[in-house]
């Protein structure tokens, strides 16, 4: 077990240091004009190559690279150009906001999808049609358009919820929930249509079993049959899809935050990216990739513990 | 197995030959296909038009749709919208087919290899992909936005490239399937060479699941470009379904139908990309459901109806066990037909009467004895004059009474051991759950551990804690007559309950079956293929081909004087079946072997 988790840990290290680097010497060798875009268009050459070398920017890409790891591995992931806000203390304060709507998104998607699934399976029918329609409507409307059309429609149309921006959980915890939940149904909906259709179709192979077959002939309920039986043996392969869900609700996440006008992490990355704020977009990926890597453990944690041949080996 | 695998390499060929035709005669496929069509030639087509689509005036600034000059008004730039719609139309278009094009590509070449080179590769380049699978995609095209330079072409193959693992383990397990397949294995024997036998045989076989992802990963493709443009990365030059609507998004609230056009496009776009996916797979694949139905099928139509006119006992069920009269069970094929794979079985059963229900795969055995213990897959239509379980009548069509029967009245004891646990609960809990709901736990527990040692298991205690992936198949069939007996069924059904056995455990747990039989005085059906194990254990036999009864009789006047040709054919298997063998196994065999040569 222990070896198990120092295993994955080293695995997620490598991950980290391998998408951290590459993004680090793609991003530094575009050569983006850092100074001219601090400076603006009216710099001379003096000053800039001034502020180049105020940044480190003129060392050896190596160097750069060696030295912001030795910064980062001590918890100081730099400073924007920009704000000169310590990177760390600014994703502390944006994560509340997208993890807010990730993780209400992803409890709307996993109720919905475990109802639905089970239902699909159990009766087939018109629910299996639901889901279909489901899963091809989260393909024929990309989340912008669905969330504009929340948009429209509950706040200039009907009034009911704010538009856009964030209230705060201590504030307001109704205000917080107004503000997030539109946003929240919109990533819900491409959600909702892998993972019905993932728990659905692992429920169909779980229940044409033959271990299925002979709990029922020992005159065991369906409800049982399906509930305790089925639906723990299909939960593995649903799990995982889940968790690669919870990881692509944070990408997209990037963009409910821009229609909604919400400060998450994803506004941040995206003003950062624009102005080749390096610091601010190293700091964004290794955050990204930190918390992949920690669902990911989570994940593999969970499903051994679902998986009884991997919990005693 | 002497046929050649041919039917497996012409099935796919004749099945593709049509797949256009059949395509364009679904509504949908016709109706998604078409317009798609239409979209890419207006897309060609689109630079006819004239009009620039980044050209804009002050005096256009939001004209409605219809204005002189604009045939869907401009936007609050004065830009024409029909004119970067077109243009629109072409970039997405374009972001599809590069997004698709390279996971496909990508995802395509490292499947073939990973799936066809084997273990070492395989772990490597699934371990590889594996990882990507898990990056914040998103995230990382907008880190890496500035090392496009602002081009969308180049944001699509990145985002291509963080599509492509799904391809990969498309391709990948598609391959080691059909790798296994005979027809791969005898073009590599005929010399063929590994680039030959992957553009050929492989590719083509999966060539129809990868048409539907790249379907799919189009459309995924053309809605992340949208929502990377809407987010405002990429060239203002370049118009985009995604910067339009964000234009007209922040122009809500004076020309709110400004948005109506984008989305609708857009829509259309990827919604006649998906239908066309969605389409395709019901044309090339199978939909589900009947493929189990065609595999317990009978044999066919050639059953021989003239001979021994199988003896059908006394119709009044009185002091029998089990007494089914007339049952029938059919399937639906594909085509709508009806397909009988039992036809007009009555059988009885005795109190404390072991019953063989001999015939080969297909013969309808299983389904019959399914049909007893109401445990048939959904999709079969059973009916029956008379199904009476211990002197009480009841229906077949009653889901609920069939259930109520089973575990107390009827109990069943199935062919493969290792299947047949759940493995996620130890032994234990499955086995106390089928236990009336009278006893407290510790009772059941207590019956349950007595069970188990009944059944001959060493270690009931430890046993009883364990997974099934802990315990031998011959452990786990003696779990499975524990659980069987549990309720003490006054009928057990018993279906191959030692095909799937060595041949050292196949004589302990007949042993066992016949041990218990007398002790709890049950009535058994027991459903074989095998004439040593009827003759081990059974009274009676009942022989079935092509879903009917042919025979019937105590099993002595059966062995000795067959009387329909079929049963002298499985008679006469026992003998071919023990020389093979070279096993002897319980006495009953022996003594067989000389009335068989007599």
């Amino acid at each position: 077990m222990i070896t198990f988790i120092l295993r994955r840990l080293i695995s997620g290290v490598v991950l980290i240091v391998v998408v951290t680097g590459v993004t680090f010497f793609l991003t530094h060798a575009a050569s983006i004009p850092v100074a001219h875009n601090l400076l603006g268009p009216t710099a001379s050459p003096a000053q800039v190559a001034h502020l180049n070398h105020q940044l480190g920017l003129d060392r050896p890409v190596v160097v750069q690279y060696f030295s912001w790891v030795a910064e980062a591995v001590r918890g100081n992931f730099g400073s924007s150009y920009f704000s000169s806000q310590p990177v760390g203390e600014a994703l502390a304060d944006r994560l509340p906001v997208t993890l807010s709507v990730v993780l209400v998104s992803l409890l709307i998607t996993l109720v919905i999808s475990v109802v639905l699934g089970v239902l699909a399976a159990s009766k087939r029918g018109p629910l299996d049609f639901v889901i279909q329609a489901i899963s091809t409507l989260s393909f024929v409307f990309p989340g912008i358009i669905i969330g504009i059309a929340l948009v429209f429609v509950f706040s200039i149309w009907l009034h009911l919820l704010p538009a856009v921006g964030y209230t705060k959980f201590q504030d307001s915890p109704a205000g917080w929930f107004g503000s997030i939940i539109l946003p929240a149904i919109v990533l819900a909906i491409g959600g909702i249509a892998s993972l019905s259709a993932q728990i659905r179709g692992s429920l169909i192979d779980e229940l044409s079993r033959d271990y299925v077959r002979t709990l029922r002939s020992r005159g065991i309920s369906e409800r049982s049959i399906l509930y305790k039986h089925a639906l723990r043996n299909a939960s593995g392969p649903a799990f995982t899809t889940f968790s690669l869900l919870f990881i692509s609700l944070f990408g997209a996440a990037l963009f409910v935050e821009k229609i909604f006008a919400l400060p998450g992490y994803g506004f941040y990355a995206f003003t950062a990216t624009v102005q080749g704020d390096l610091p601010v977009m190293l700091g964004v990926t290794l955050f990204s990739v930190i918390l992949v890597v920690i669902v990911n453990l989570i994940v593999d944690l969970i499903s051994g513990w679902l998986n009884p041949k991997a919990r005693i080996s | 197995m002497t046929t050649p695998p041919v039917p497996d390499v012409a099935v796919p060929t004749s099945k593709r030959q049509g797949a256009l035709r059949r395509l364009l005669r679904k509504p949908l496929g016709l109706v998604s296909l078409t317009v798609l069509v239409l979209l890419v030639l207006i897309a060609i087509l689109g630079p006819l038009y004239g009009h620039n689509p980044n050209f804009s005036t002050l005096k256009d600034i939001n004209v409605g749709p219809g204005s002189p000059g604009h045939a869907l008004g401009a936007d609050q730039f004065g830009r024409d919208i029909l004119a970067r719609l077109l243009a629109s139309l072409n970039v997405s278009l374009i972001s599809g087919a590069i997004g698709a094009g390279v996971s496909t590509i990508l995802g395509t070449v490292f499947g073939l290899i990973a799936g066809y080179t084997g273990k070492r590769t395989d772990a490597v380049t699934s371990w590889v992909f594996s990882l990507v699978m898990t990056f914040p995609a998103l995230v990382l095209v907008l880190v890496l936005y500035p090392i496009t330079g602002g081009s969308y072409q180049v944001m699509m193959v990145i985002f291509g490239v963080f599509l492509s693992p799904g391809t990969f383990r498309l391709v990948r397990n598609l391959v080691i399937v059909v790798r296994n397949e005979l027809y791969v294995d005898a073009a590599r024997v005929a010399g063929l060479s590994t680039f030959r036998i992957l553009s050929r045989h492989v590719l083509y076989v999966i060539r129809g699941p990868l048409i539907i992802s790249v379907a799919f990963l189009a459309s995924t493709a053309i809605g992340v470009q949208a929502g990377l443009a809407f987010l405002g990365l990429g060239s203002t030059l370049v118009p985009s379904f995604g910067a339009m609507t964000s234009d007209a998004f922040a122009n809500i609230y004076t020309a709110p139908v400004q948005l109506v056009w984008p989305s609708l496009t857009l829509a259309l776009l990827t919604g006649s990309i998906v239908l066309l996916g969605n389409a395709l797979r019901d044309v090339l694949m199978d939909v589900g459901g009947v493929a189990k139905a065609v595999k317990t099928k009978g044999r066919g139509h050639t059953s021989e109806r003239d001979t021994a006119t199988p003896h059908i006992e006394d119709d009044a069920p009185h002091g029998g066990l089990l007494a089914l009269r007339n049952l029938r069970v059919s399937y639906t094929q594909p085509d709508g037909s009806e397909r009988l794979v039992v036809r007009d079985v009555s059988l009885d059963v005795k109190i404390g009467e072991v019953v063989g229900l001999v015939g080969e795969s297909g013969s309808g055995k299983t389904q019959t004895a399914f049909s007893v213990l109401g445990l048939l897959p959904r999709e079969a239509h059973v009916e029956a004059d008379l199904l009476s379980v211990g002197g009480d009548a009841i229906s077949l069509s009653d889901p609920a009474a069939m259930r109520g029967i089973r575990g107390g009245v009827v109990a069943y004891i199935p062919q493969e051991p290792m299947s047949n646990l759940d493995p996620s609960f130890t032994i234990g809990s499955q086995l106390v759950e089928g236990l009336s709901a009278g006893m407290s736990k510790r009772e059941a527990k207590a019956t349950i551990l007595a069970l188990l040692a009944r059944v001959g298991i060493g270690d009931p205690v430890r046993t009883f804690k364990s997974y099934p992936h802990q315990i031998s198949g011959g452990m786990a069939q003696r779990v499975l007559i524990a659980g069987a007996v549990a309720g003490r069924p006054k009928l057990l059904i018993a279906d191959e309950p030692t095909t799937a056995l060595d041949v050292t455990i196949q004589a302990e747990i007949l042993d066992l079956l016949r041990d218990l039989q007398s002790e709890l005085g049950m009535g058994v059906l027991l459903v074989t293929h095998n004439f040593g194990v009827v003759a081990d254990l059974c009274d009676r036999v009942i022989v079935m081909q092509a879903g009917e009864i042919v025979e019937t009789g105590d099993v002595r006047s059966v062995f000795t004087s067959p009387k329909h040709s079929y049963t002298r054919e499985l008679v006469g298997a026992i003998l071919d079946e023990n020389t093979v063998r070279s096993d002897p196994p319980p006495r009953a065999a022996g003594a067989l072997t000389s009335e068989g040569t007599k």
